[in-house]
C-alpha cells in the first residue's frame, strides 16, 4: 500500500547515516586537508615544506618518531613476556595476575605521568631526593622528564594492547598444533621457536602497531613530562603553537600541516597492519577447547611471580597511591608526614567553581556523547552490515576513519568546521567538545555494534517480515533486542574514555567548559601540583566506580547468553 | 610379546575418574580401536599413551620398555616416544609449506639432508600430496590437510601410529575414502595403529580388534564381529548399532508384551524371573508372510517360532532401506528392511518374528 512512498524506514536510516558521517567526520577531515595544502585559494606545497623544515617542528616530528619507536619496542617486549607468562606457564594466581596486568588500561596515562613527575623529576622527585640522601649523591640519578622517561611511562600504560592480543592468541591457539610438534620429537625450546612464536607473530605485530599508532599521536604523557623541558612531540607542538598564539589562523594552519603527518603515518600503520594480518591470518583457533601446553616453571615460579607483582606494584599501585598522597599535602614538596597532610584540598575540589564545573562538564558531556554516539553508531552499523546499498564502502570507510585520527586532529577539524564557517559557531561552548567526542568515538560504536549485528542472522529479520511485521517493527522487536548487549557495551566503550579525555578537550575548552582532564592539566601547568593531584584522585575514584558498575552490569548481561551457548 | 602394554592404568581429573584400571595388550601390526561416546576416557587413554598426560596409577610399556609408570615413578616425555600421531583438527602448521611440515620430525632428529629429502618424497607420494609440496596448508582442503598430518606422522617410519578421531572433521564421502587409505598405509609400512573414534561403523571397518569404553571403564574388548554379535552388556549393544529394547513378561519360556496377542519368544531364559529386557536389532525383525526372510532361517539364539501382532505406525523410505515404526501392544519397535523386500503398508496390521535376540535383566 505504501510501496509508492520513497521515504520508508530503510531510507530514513540510510539518509541519516550518511548525514551524520558527512557532517561529523568527512567535513572536518576535508577542511584539514584544504587548510593544510591551500593558501588563499591556491595549492601551496612550498608553504607546507617550509613549515616541516622549520627546526622547531622538525624536532617535534623527530621526537614523535623516537618516542613511538621506543614505546613500541618496550611495550611489545613487556607485553609479550607477561602474556606468555600468564597464558603458558604454571605461574600461581594466573587469573588474578591477568586481570591486574590489564589495570593500566583503566588509569589515564596523564595522571600516571603526573605521579611519576612527582616521584622522579630531577628537581623535586621524592624518590630522587630519597636516593640522594641515601647514597650521598650530588645530583638526581633519574630524570623522568626526558625522552627516555616519556618512553618508559608511556610503555607502562600502553603495553596492555600487546598483552591482550598475545595472551588471547596463546590461549585460543589449538594446543594440538604444539602437541603434534612434540610428538614429532621437538622439545619445548624448539616448539616455542619454530611453532608457537611464528604462529602468534601476527598478534604480536598487530599489538605493536596499535601501540605505535597510539604513541605517535599521544598527548598526555609528553605534555606533562616533556613540555616543561622543551621536549615536544607533534600533538604537544600543535597545542603549544595554538595556545601561544591564542588560536590564530596561522597557528591552526601549522597544526593542520602537522596533523597531516599524523594522519598519513596512521594510515600507513593501519595499512601495514592490514597487510600483516592478511598475510599471517592463520586459522589457529580450534573448535574444541582444550587446555594448552603449560611450561612448569619449577624453581623460577616464585621469582617470576615476585617480578610480576613488583611490576604491577610499580606501575599501578605506586602511582595511584602517590596521587592520593600528594592530593593530601598542605604544600607540594613537604615530606609525607602526618603533620603535613590535610583533607583541605579534597574539600576544595568540590567547593571551587573551576573544578566543580570540570567534573560536571566531563560527566554530562561523556554521558551525552556516549548515548548519541551509541544510537548513531547502531544505525550506521545497520546500514553497513545489513542493508544492500551502493557505495556503502564509503560509509564503512568514514565510520572507521576516526579510529585512525589522533584526538588532536579531530579537535582541529572540529574547530575548522564549527567556528562559524558554516554559520554555526560553537567555539567556547560545551557543544564543540560534544561534537568532537562524537567524531572521536564513532568508530568504537560502529565496531561494537557491527560485531553484534553481524551475529544476527538475516533470516531472523526475514522471518519477522514474513510474519507480517513492517521493517520498523522487525527492527524494534527483533533486531534491537538481540543487539542490545552490543549497544550497551558501545555506550560504556565511549563513556569511560570520554570521562578522562584530555587530548581533544585541551584544544577546545573555553573559560567555563573545562573537562576533568583539562582541569588537571591546567592545574599542573600552573604549578598547583597538590590541587592537580587532588582532582586526579577524585577522577580516579569516579573511573574506578564506573569500571566496577560496568563490570557488574556486563556480567549480568552476559549470563543469559552464556547459558544459551552452553 | 605384545607391543603395547597397559597395566591397571588409571587417570583422574580432580574428583572424576577419567580412566579406571585399564588393562590392554596390543600386538605388533594390529589395528586397534578405542570406541565410546564423548567423555568416555578413550581420548584420555590415547593421550596417556602419547605421553601428553601422565598416568596416576599403572604402567605403560612399548616393546618391553617402560614409557610411563606410577610404580617406578617414571615418565618419558612425548617427544622421546617416537610415535606418529594424527589429530582431529589436523594440527598442520599453517606457517610452513607441506614439505616443511612433513620434514619437521626428521629435521628435529637431525637426519642428513639427503635422507630427509627421500623420506619426505616417499611420505608425500604415499599420501598423494606430491603436487602440493610447495603449498601452504591454509590453501588446501580438509582432506588434503589431514593427508599432510598422515604424511608427517609416517615420515619417521614409526612403530606405533596414534590416531585421535582423524576423520571426524571430514565429510562422509571423504571419510570413507580415507579409511581405506589409512589401511593401505598400514599395509605398506606395517605400523601398529591405535585409533580413537566415536563412530562404530568406522571402528568396525578399520579394526582388527577394538575396545568399547564408557565412563572410564572398559566394557568389552574383542574382534568387531564378536562385539557386534555378542555384546557384553546393554551399553555395548546399544552403542554398537541401532537397537530395540523391549520390556517383556515371561511365563514358562514365553515372552510377551502386554496388550499384544501372541509371543515375542518361546525361548526366554529362566534366569531373569518373570520380567526381562529383550534386545534386538531393527534388521533382525521379519514380517511373517513378507519378503525373502520368511525362510525358517532361525538363529539358535533367536526366538523360536514365536510371532506377534503389530501395527505399522509409520513407514519411511531411507534410500536403500525402509524404516518402520511398529506398535506392539503399548510399546514401539523399530524395523529396518532392504528396499527390495516387500513389507506391510503404513496403517496395516501384520505379524512379526524376531530372529536374533539377546536378554538383559529388567530395568
Amino acid at each position: 500500500m505504501n510501496s509508492g512512498k520513497k521515504i520508508n524506514t530503510a531510507n530514513l536510516v540510510l539518509i541519516f547515516s550518511i548525514l551524520v558521517l558527512v557532517i561529523v567526520v568527512a567535513v572536518p577531515v576535508i577542511l584539514i586537508f584544504i587548510t593544510a595544502f591551500f593558501e588563499n585559494g591556491k595549492f601551496n606545497i612550498a608553504g607546507v615544506m617550509k613549515i616541516l623544515s622549520d627546526p622547531d617542528t622538525y624536532q617535534a616530528l623527530l621526537n614523535s618518531v623516537i618516542i613511538a619507536a621506543g614505546v613500541t619496542l618496550v611495550s611489545t617486549t613487556i607485553g609479550t613476556f607477561f602474556a606468555w607468562l600468564v597464558a603458558r606457564t604454571d605461574l600461581p594466581f594466573k587469573k588474578i595476575m591477568k586481570a591486574l596486568f590489564l589495570v593500566p588500561f583503566m588509569l589515564p596515562s596523564f595522571i600516571g605521568a603526573l605521579a611519576w613527575k612527582v616521584l622522579l623529576s630531577s628537581r623535586a622527585g621524592y624518590i630522587n631526593k630519597l636516593l640522594i640522601a641515601m647514597f650521598g649523591l650530588e645530583k638526581a640519578p633519574i630524570d623522568i622528564m626526558s625522552l627516555g622517561g616519556i618512553i618508559a611511562i608511556e610503555s607502562m600504560y600502553l603495553f596492555p594492547f600487546v598483552f591482550l592480543q598475545v595472551a588471547g592468541a596463546l590461549e585460543r591457539m589449538d594446543p594440538t598444533l604444539e602437541e603434534s610438534a612434540r610428538i614429532s620429537g621437538a622439545g619445548l625450546g624448539t616448539i616455542t621457536r619454530r611453532i608457537t612464536l611464528p604462529l602468534v607473530m601476527p598478534s604480536i605485530l598487530a599489538g605493536a602497531l596499535l601501540v605505535a599508532l597510539y604513541s605517535l599521536s599521544h598527548f598526555g604523557v609528553p605534555s606533562i613530562l616533556g613540555t616543561e623541558k622543551g621536549i615536544y612531540n607533534i600533538p604537544t607542538k600543535i597545542y603549544e603553537r595554538i595556545y601561544a598564539s591564542g588560536g590564530s589562523f596561522g597557528a591552526i594552519r601549522v597544526g593542520t600541516i602537522l596533523s597531516m603527518i599524523l594522519v598519513i603515518a596512521a594510515a600507513l600503520i593501519l595499512k601495514l597492519q592490514d597487510v600483516l594480518l592478511k598475510k599471517g591470518q592463520y586459522q589457529i583457533i580450534a573448535g574444541k577447547s582444550m587446555r594448552p601446553m603449560v611450561l612448569k616453571l619449577r624453581g623460577l615460579k616464585i621469582p617470576l611471580l615476585i617480578i610480576s607483582v613488583i611490576y604491577i606494584a610499580i606501575t599501578v599501585i605506586l602511582p595511584t597511591v602517590t596521587i592520593f598522597m600528594v592530593g593530601g599535602l598542605k604544600t607540594y614538596g613537604l615530606p609525607f608526614a602526618a603533620k603535613s597532610m590535610t583533607w583541605d584540598n579534597y574539600l576544595k575540589i568540590f567547593q571551587w567553581k573551576m573544578t566543580r564545573d570540570a567534573i560536571w562538564n566531563s560527566i554530562y558531556l561523556s554521558l551525552g556523547a556516549a548515548f548519541v554516539t551509541m544510537l548513531a553508531g547502531t544505525m550506521i552499523s545497520y546500514v553497513i552490515v545489513k542493508m544492500k546499498v551502493r557505495g556503502k564502502f564509503m560509509l564503512q570507510f568514514l565510520g572507521v576513519l576516526p579510529f585512525s585520527l589522533p584526538g588532536t586532529v579531530i579537535a582541529l577539524g572540529v574547530i575548522l568546521t564549527w567556528s562559524g564557517r558554516f554559520g554555526v559557531n560553537l567555539y567556547n561552548t560545551p557543544w564543540i567538545i560534544f561534537v568532537a567526542y562524537i567524531a572521536r568515538y564513532m568508530a568504537f560504536s560502529i565496531k561494537s555494534n557491527s560485531a553484534s549485528l553481524s551475529q544476527v542472522s538475516d533470516s531472523l529479520e526475514e522471518a519477522s517480515r514474513a510474519c507480517g511485521a513492517t521493517h520498523w517493527q522487525s527492527l524494534k522487536d527483533i533486531v534491537i533486542p538481540l543487539i542490545k548487549p552490543g549497544m550497551i557495551s558501545a555506550f560504556f566503550l565511549i563513556f569511560l574514555p570520554a570521562l578522562r579525555e584530555l587530548t581533544t578537550s585541551v584544544l577546545l575548552y573555553g573559560p567555563t567548559t573545562r573537562t576533568i582532564g583539562v582541569a588537571i592539566y591546567a592545574l599542573n601547568e600552573d604549578g598547583e601540583t597538590v590541587r592537580a593531584a587532588a582532582l586526579a584522585s577524585v577522577a580516579l575514584l569516579i573511573i574506578f566506580m564506573g569500571e566496577a558498575i560496568i563490570r557488574k552490569f556486563l556480567a549480568q548481561l552476559d549470563k543469559p547468553r552464556a547459558k544459551v551457548e552452553e | 610379546m605384545a607391543q603395547l602394554k597397559l597395566v591397571d592404568v588409571t587417570k583422574r581429573f580432580g574428583e572424576v575418574i577419567a580412566v579406571n584400571r585399564l588393562n590392554l595388550e596390543v600386538e605388533k601390526g594390529e589395528c586397534f580401536s578405542f570406541l565410546g561416546p564423548s567423555g568416555c576416557g578413550k581420548t584420555t587413554t590415547l593421550r596417556m599413551i602419547a605421553g601428553f598426560e601422565d598416568l596416576d596409577e599403572g604402567e605403560l610399556s612399548v616393546d618391553g620398555k617402560v614409557f610411563s609408570s606410577s610404580f617406578k615413578k617414571y615418565y618419558l616425555p612425548p617427544e622421546q616416544r617416537d610415535f606418529g600421531m594424527v589429530f582431529q583438527a589436523f594440527a598442520v602448521w599453517p606457517h610452513l609449506t607441506v614439505r616443511d611440515n612433513v620434514a619437521f620430525p626428521l629435521q628435529i632428529r637431525r637426519r642428513p639432508k639427503q635422507e630427509i629429502a627421500e623420506r619426505v618424497k616417499m611420505a608425500l607420494q604415499s599420501t598423494g600430496l606430491t603436487h602440493r609440496e610447495a603449498s601452504y596448508p591454509g590453501k588446501l582442503s580438509g582432506g588434503e590437510q589431514q593427508r599432510i598430518a598422515l604424511a608427517r606422522a609416517i615420515a619417521i617410519n614409526p612403530k606405533v601410529m596414534l590416531l585421535d578421531e582423524p576423520l571426524s572433521n571430514l565429510d562422509a564421502k571423504l571419510r570413507e575414502e580415507m579409511r581405506f587409505e589409512i589401511k593401505d598405509l598400514q599395509k605398506k609400512f606395517g605400523f601398529t595403529i591405535i585409533y580413537v573414534t566415536h563412530d562404530q561403523a568406522e571402528a568396525m571397518a578399520l579394526s582388527d580388534r577394538m575396545l568399547v569404553m564408557d565412563h572410564g571403564i572398559v566394557q568389552q574388548i574383542g574382534k568387531p564381529l564378536d562385539i557386534y554379535n555378542k555384546p557384553a552388556n546393554k551399553f555395548v549393544f546399544s552403542f554398537i548399532g541401532l537397537s530395540n529394547f523391549i520390556p517383556v513378561d515371561i511365563a514358562s519360556g514365553k515372552a510377551s508384551v502386554a496388550g499384544a496377542e501372541g509371543a515375542l519368544s518361546h525361548r526366554a531364559p529362566a534366569e531373569f524371573g518373570n520380567r526381562a529386557l529383550m534386545a534386538c536389532r531393527p534388521s533382525d525383525i521379519d514380517f511373517v508372510g513378507h519378503g525373502a526372510m520368511d525362510s525358517g532361517n532361525v538363529d539358535n539364539i533367536g526366538a523360536g517360532d514365536a510371532t506377534t501382532e503389530a501395527l505399522v505406525a509409520r513407514r519411511t523410505y531411507l534410500g536403500d532401506i525402509i524404516d518402520y515404526k511398529l506398535a506392539v501392544g503399548n510399546i514401539e519397535l523399530r524395523v529396518q528392511k532392504p528396499r527390495h523386500e516387500k513389507g506391510p503398508a503404513e496403517g496395516a496390521r501384520c505379524r512379526i518374528r524376531i530372529n536374533r535376540t539377546l536378554w538383559y535383566p529388567a530395568v
